[in-house]
């Protein structure tokens, strides 16, 4: 049974619809990522379950109870800020300690809970500072420690690496991650960071306009997209335009090219559909002769090389369209800038969607492919 | 360590400003000196006649209460306006800006007068009394001090996530605003407070027209026949003024100050 649940939530700034009815549900400790570029309401929604905001209709409830209409004081939800929101005025402890305070704990009780919680943020030995003697990592430990105090009955978190270096973002992800299972705390994460999302959560909803695109398991998002948009956002995909040319045995014709895909099989003749290949998954081949080879190919020569470490990716100038591959840096060499290519389309393991359908209708295969 | 050396031009700059400012103290101090008897230096008379005058005490008294009482009123009444103006109600901000150059454009005689006239119905406790209409009068010539001072000390932090982190830890509007905002606007309050403090105290218009006996008439009267007294009074008046100040320093000294508040954002 779902513990957080947003029902047809809307709310518009003027003629900006920043919501347009989402739809969201949260199990009791799970960690969802709203994932979005910016504008896409994600941070809106985590606003309008804080409190800070009401929506226009919809409802928000928690634990069967609607809570749409309380004041953001008296919803127990714990929430870190993108911005640094310590209490200047406050130590570190005296931060931790804040709403503990407000809710009338004993001395020796808050004392007890302040110091665990510090030790759990791997903070036991700032609790006397005052957060300009913090480094940014550490103050949104702190904050992270603060939100946690109250025990809250969600934790909200709204782009709370942001602001910080790259390393850090990576350490404290984990970390978050890892107190989150360890407390079981349901858990509402808002990011534009697709890797920062994808590494963190049991379940992830890509958000666009003010609409939910598509939810589901990290995997399920980058293996399975459902929309464009969400085939576009969650990581690089090259997006092959093709119409079905025989639906039985999962064929394809992309730019006068025949191609064999399973995700094709059953489609009907003539459908336009978009052919979604990762980057990882297409194999090239320098060209002999400077003409594709085989079945299942696609022709062009190599435009750039972006080193990514242990891969480097490859711009290829189709004849339609370009194409992105990543290929392992060891083998690069054979592949150098101006080489002719031939790069082999997967029979397996590629996605379709049909153009056909208005893009939020459109679903993913049945078989989940 | 490397030496840190000040520039002969600052150090010039420096001589002539301390210059413009002691000259005249220095004079005033030389001049509350001279004896009354001989007209000559140095004698302690003027000093000791003005300690040893009840009107002194009674006038700086009520002065200084009023100038308590006016710093009250107007932190109760503009902190949460300022407050609120800034999280909810931004484009209110050049309204109210306007409205705190008021006091600067009309002349305290105007105002006076003014005031005189508009409350002239309103029970004696209020407009008889100092503590209701002069202290009235005083908060709205405080206002521009009060304003300015409060508003860029919330223009320093930031406003929303303060508050809202404040809220989703369970506090009110009211813990929300005692217990984190005003700590971190606490210097801005101060300044605003002091500067309310100094206009009071040297308030001499508003306090002569309505016919009440504060500190500034009280000085104007032992100028007329008393010039050494006079002199002294003027020193003590600065001695207040910077007391006030020191304590300024002294309590806003060693917490976060706004600059290191807007650094942690």
């Amino acid at each position: 049974m779902a513990y957080l649940e947003l029902h047809e939530l809307r709310r518009a700034f003027g003629p900006v619809v920043a919501l347009d009815g989402i739809q969201i549900e949260l199990a009791a400790g799970e960690f969802l990522s709203l994932l979005g570029p910016s504008g896409c309401g994600k941070t809106t929604a985590l606003r309008l379950v804080a409190g800070f905001d009401r929506p226009d209709s919809g409802s928000i409830v928690i634990d069967g109870k609607d809570i749409t209409r309380l004041s953001p004081n008296r919803r127990d939800m714990g929430m870190v800020f993108q911005a640094y929101s310590l209490f200047p005025n406050l130590t570190t402890e005296q931060n931790v300690e804040f709403g503990l305070r407000i809710r009338k704990h004993k001395r020796g009780a808050r004392r007890k809970r302040v110091a665990e919680l510090l030790e759990l943020v791997g903070l036991g030995h700032a609790g006397k500072r005052f957060p300009h003697q913090l480094s940014g990592g550490m103050q949104q430990r702190v904050a992270l420690a603060r939100a946690l105090a109250i025990e809250p009955r969600v934790l909200l978190l709204d782009e709370p690496l942001s602001a910080l270096d790259a390393k850090v973002r990576v350490q404290l992800r984990e970390e978050i991650r890892r107190i989150q299972t360890q407390l079981g705390i349901t858990t509402l994460y808002v990011t534009h960071d697709q890797e920062e999302a994808l590494s963190v959560s049991d379940h992830v909803a890509v958000m666009w306009s003010g609409r939910i695109e598509q939810v589901g398991t990290p995997s399920e998002m980058y293996g399975a997209p459902a929309t464009p948009f969400v085939a576009e956002f969650i990581g690089t995909m090259n997006r092959l335009q093709a119409v079905v040319v025989d639906g039985d045995r999962g064929e394809v014709e992309h730019a006068g090219t025949l191609l064999t895909v399973d995700a094709a099989r059953g489609r009907s003749r003539g459908e336009k559909v978009l052919v979604l290949v990762r980057p990882e998954l297409l194999e090239l081949e320098p060209s002999t002769n400077g003409s594709t080879a085989g079945d299942n190919t696609l022709g062009g020569e190599v435009v750039t090389h972006t080193f990514l470490g242990s891969v480097t990716r490859l711009k290829i100038q189709g004849r339609e369209a370009e194409l992105i591959a990543d290929v392992p840096t060891a083998r690069v060499d054979s592949l150098p800038v101006g080489q002719p290519i031939v790069a082999h389309v997967p029979t397996a393991g590629t996605r379709l969607l049909s153009l056909n359908e208005e893009p939020a209708s459109d679903e993913p295969d049945q078989d989940g492919r | 360590m490397r030496r840190r050396w000040i520039a002969p031009s600052a150090v010039v700059w420096l001589v002539v400003a301390a210059a413009f400012f002691l000259i005249p103290l220095i004079a005033t101090l030389l001049f509350s000196l001279r004896s009354i008897q001989t007209n000559k230096c140095c004698s302690g008379a003027a000093y000791s006649l003005i300690v040893h005058d009840h009107q002194f005490w009674s006038t700086i008294r009520l002065s200084f209460q009023l100038a308590l009482e006016t710093i009250a009123i107007s932190l109760l009444l503009f902190v949460p306006t300022v407050y609120w103006v800034h999280l909810k109600l931004p484009r209110l901000r050049p309204v109210l800006s306007l409205m705190a150059l008021v006091p600067f454009v009309v002349p305290p005689i105007v105002l006076v007068v003014g005031l005189l006239n508009l409350y002239k119905g309103a029970p004696s406790w209020f407009y008889d009394k100092p503590y209701g209409f002069l202290a009235t009068a005083y908060v709205i010539l405080a206002f521009p001090y009060m304003f300015f001072a409060l508003d860029a000390g919330f223009r320093s932090i930031d406003l929303h996530t303060l508050t809202e982190a404040s809220q989703s830890l369970g506090a009110g509007w009211g813990t929300t605003l005692t217990r984190v905002i005003l700590p971190n606007i606490r210097v801005a309050a101060l300044g605003g407070s002091f500067l309310t403090l100094a206009i009071v105290m040297g308030e001499f218009t508003i306090a002569s027209l309505s016919a009440f006996k504060t500190f500034p008439p009280y000085i104007q009267v032992v100028n007329e026949s008393q010039p050494y007294e006079a002199a002294a009074l003027s020193l003590l008046s600065f001695l207040i003024v910077w007391a006030a100040m020191l304590a300024l320093v002294l309590v806003g000294r060693g917490r976060p100050r706004p600059a290191q508040v807007a650094a942690t954002r």
